[in-house]
């Protein structure tokens, strides 16, 4: 049984063609605390083609990168970035 | 002042906004949409960004140029949207009191720019084909999902 601290609820955005693999560009996910970004990329790759993410993406939490390893606040907006290509 | 864009870029503009009159040197880059990638011949493109990230990285990219070269002003403009071929995709106008530090920041600019900011290219080959530029891809492109054209 979870109460609703335990809970860390986040927006995730996916670019590109991440968006392309996931079939959308924005979802929200309920993760358990404690929560980092390894555990948004762990459930995004139990989605329908999230099997196609790498392991390792950038990534970027509250529009700053970030690492896998950076943990996550309720309300937080993630982002998996492919490959950049501006320029 | 917002980087990014969906309208034609003003190379002239920028280079008007970073002019001043103890700044002797102006040295400009504008990136232009190339008819060929990595082997494909392209006739269009897209570029989409994560915008309220890309904006602020910008801004940060400027803010490093102006510590390293104080003396320096440097606008940078970035479109997104639909391209053509020979399109302005970038435009950077650095000044300075003398050409040395205009070069040097407007190399800054450009590089941290590719490296950093969180913009995306998904080019319209001439096969018809589709792709995402992906400079860590072999060939520096993936195949991207074919889409039901959308201009009716």
């Amino acid at each position: 049984m979870t109460i609703a601290s335990d809970v860390v609820t986040v927006q995730v955005l996916l670019f590109a063609r991440f968006a392309e693999l996931l079939g959308t560009e924005r979802l929200v996910l309920d993760l358990s605390r404690p929560a980092s970004l390894q555990s948004v990329l762990d459930r995004l790759m139990m989605l329908p083609g999230g099997a196609g993410l790498p392991p390792r993406p950038l990534l970027a939490r509250n529009q700053s990168q970030a690492t896998l390893d950076t943990q996550l606040e309720d309300g937080d907006e993630v982002a998996v970035l492919p490959p950049l290509a501006g320029g | 002042m917002a980087v990014l864009r969906e309208t034609p870029l003003d190379l002239t503009a920028l280079i008007a906004a970073v002019t001043s009159s103890e700044r002797g040197g102006i040295a400009a880059f504008l990136g232009l949409v190339r008819d060929h990638d990595g082997g494909h011949a392209v006739e269009r493109l897209e570029y989409s960004a994560y915008a309220p990230m890309a904006e602020k990285e910008c801004e940060t990219i400027l803010a490093e140029a102006r510590a390293r070269w104080p003396m320096a002003q440097v606008a940078l403009e970035h479109r997104v949207g639909a391209l053509a071929i020979g399109d302005a995709a970038v435009a950077i106008a650095a000044a300075a009191p003398h050409r040395d530090e205009a070069f040097a920041a407007c190399r800054y600019v450009i590089e941290e720019v590719k490296r950093r900011v969180p913009i995306w290219k998904r080019e319209y080959y001439a096969d018809g084909s589709v792709g995402w530029v992906d400079p860590t891809a072999p060939g520096g492109s993936v195949p991207a999902r074919p889409e039901v054209e959308r201009r009716g």
